[in-house]
């Protein structure tokens, strides 16, 4: 779909490592130079006519995310990205709110950004982490959580879609079971809200993180959702300008109400009005859309690699677009290399979930992750290069 | 060099490489290795008695050029003096970014040669090179 808005499609590549980065259509680009060349100014201040048009597309962004993701547009946050909300999350709200053995549930498989935090924290002010035993197929239940629930229980962090197995978790249930037992439910969405549909209200997510630079916006800018009523509750961890209502030689001072408050500082101007273009964008192809093809293609794939003997696949049940694997005997890092050498984009490592690991008693996957410009065409090609991966030495070496 | 002989050594170091397999002895020289930019993570560890290089040994998981660049560095480097090795270092580091350097120091490590032009795998073929010079330099400090 929509092949023709990615000027970097044009060079021929497959790009299948969307999960690390999607590809920027011409729209979000030309909105960001629009900024540079006709209405650069600085935020807030709105006396000469740029800074007007300016401010009104920066505001204007909280309103779109809203839309996205069902929210109100007033506990919207800009941050620097998924992993800077997370962080804020866990050093601006939760180390003012949690104390000394108070569990958090969390699970092997999570990325980094939702972990270290929290380690970080637990040496801080001594919580406690608890790692939810994932299913066979590396996947995450209710049920797992459940068994993981004690009366200490004050958290459950997660990411919606797993960045390495791609399985897509039940918000919606656990949102709902974290709601009945009064414990906080923080999500991850940076694997999801680019792929589909993400009701905030509706799973009962206390707070929502996202990156800009995974849903066709550009880098240096992501979301934090939340709660009015938690946002007001929460430390900004960067003070200075912009977020200030006043401050006086006494040392006293007023902050701004939220969510200006956690915005110190020139913010990323051109990066929100672009990550705007880019929601506009993405709601007018339509989430559910996106959704739909990404798994149609994951299906095609697995159906065409039906007999490849060397292909070791980790993530067949999964309902989203990544793919999962390792050749036989092959280190993850020399696949990627011999893709590339058929100008196949894809991703070799531990996709920064080193914990998972222990789980997978595999330290190195490819991952392939695919958007909604990806096409069959591309698959056939992807197959018939694995199929042809016996001469894999012959072309890296 | 011919590329079928370069990719035949290659080969047959990442398949089959020396030494690898670490042992418990408190007179080796250990280090780890998982550079910033790639996912190699390797364990090192070295002996070396009277300024000589008695032993070298390896494991972890990396790509091939990683893995078969220690394997063939772990077999030059056996046997030599301190200041050998630290002369094949700087010749292999020149070599690889193409500059002039003595082939006949180096041994069967000229199968790198051309790795310059792959610049992603620039990193791969120095792994060992940095693990060795950081025990070096531990054995600095030790003195
Ligand atoms: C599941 C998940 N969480 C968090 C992040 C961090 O996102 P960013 O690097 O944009 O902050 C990523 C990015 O890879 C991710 O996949």
């Amino acid at each position: 779909m929509n092949r023709e808005d990615f000027p970097m499609l044009s060079s021929g590549v497959v790009f299948f490592d969307n999960g690390a980065t999607t590809l920027k259509p011409k729209c979000v680009i030309d909105k960001m130079d629009d900024y540079y060349l006709n209405h650069t100014s600085n935020i807030h201040r709105g006396e000469y006519e740029a800074s007007v048009i300016t401010n009104k597309l920066y505001d204007n962004v909280r309103n779109l995310v809203s839309k996205l993701v069902n929210c109100d547009s007033s506990s919207v946050v800009y941050t620097s990205g998924a992993t800077m909300s997370l962080n804020m999350v866990v050093f601006g709200y939760m180390k003012r709110h949690l104390k000394k053995g108070d569990e958090v549930l969390l699970n092997k498989a999570e990325h980094a950004s939702n972990v270290l935090p929290w380690i970080k924290l637990s040496e801080e002010i001594g919580i406690v982490i608890k790692y939810v035993p994932l299913n066979k197929d590396y996947s995450l239940s209710l049920d797992n959580i459940i068994k993981c629930v004690t009366p200490k229980t004050k958290v459950i962090s997660l990411a919606h879609v797993s960045n390495v197995v791609g399985d897509v978790r039940d918000v919606y249930s656990i949102g709902k079971f974290c709601h009945e037992k009064g414990i906080l439910f923080n999500v991850d969405g940076a694997q999801s809200v680019p792929h589909m549909e993400v009701d905030f209200k509706k799973c009962n997510i206390d707070f929502l993180s996202f990156s800009g630079h995974k849903m066709c916006g550009p880098t240096g800018v992501g979301i934090l959702v939340s709660k009015k009523e938690l946002l007001e509750e929460m430390d900004p961890l960067c003070y200075g300008g912009g977020m200030n209502s006043f401050f006086e030689d006494d040392s006293s001072y007023e902050l701004k109400s939220v969510p200006t408050r956690f915005e110190a500082g020139t913010p990323a101007i051109a990066e929100v009005i672009g990550l705007g273009e880019a929601i506009s964008y993405l709601l007018s192809i339509g989430m559910n859309n996106i959704h739909k093809h990404e798994v149609e293609l994951k299906k095609y794939l697995l159906d065409k690699i039906e007999g490849i003997s060397n292909l070791i696949v980790y993530n067949k049940s999964c309902d989203s677009g990544i793919f999962t694997f390792n050749i036989d005997g092959v280190f993850a890092q020399d696949v990627a290399v011999y893709l590339n050498h058929y100008n196949i984009a894809v991703r070799a490592g531990n996709h920064c979930a080193k914990l998972l690991k222990n789980e997978m008693n595999i330290k190195n996957t490819v991952r392939a992750s695919f958007y909604f410009y990806n096409t069959y065409e591309e698959i056939d090609k992807f197959v018939e290069v694995l199929k042809n991966s016996k001469d894999i030495f012959k072309v890296v070496l | 060099m011919d590329p079928n002989i370069r990719r035949e050594i290659i080969l047959d170091n990442y398949q089959e490489p020396y030494n690898k397999g670490l042992i418990e002895d408190d007179n080796y020289l250990k280090t780890r290795t998982n550079s910033e930019s790639c996912i190699d993570d390797l364990n090192f560890m070295m002996k070396i008695e009277d300024g000589i290089v008695k032993d070298i040994r390896f494991d972890g998981e990396a790509c091939a050029i990683s893995t078969s660049a220690t394997s063939i560095m772990i077999q030059t480097l056996i046997g030599k003096s301190v200041q050998e090795v630290k002369d094949i270092l700087n010749n292999y580091k020149d070599m690889i970014y193409e500059k002039d350097y003595d082939k006949d120091k180096i041994g069967e490590l000229v199968v790198y040669e051309e790795i310059s032009k792959q610049p992603n795998r620039i990193n791969c073929a120095l792994l060992p090179l940095v693990a060795v010079e950081k025990m070096l330099e531990e054995l600095k400090n030790e003195k």
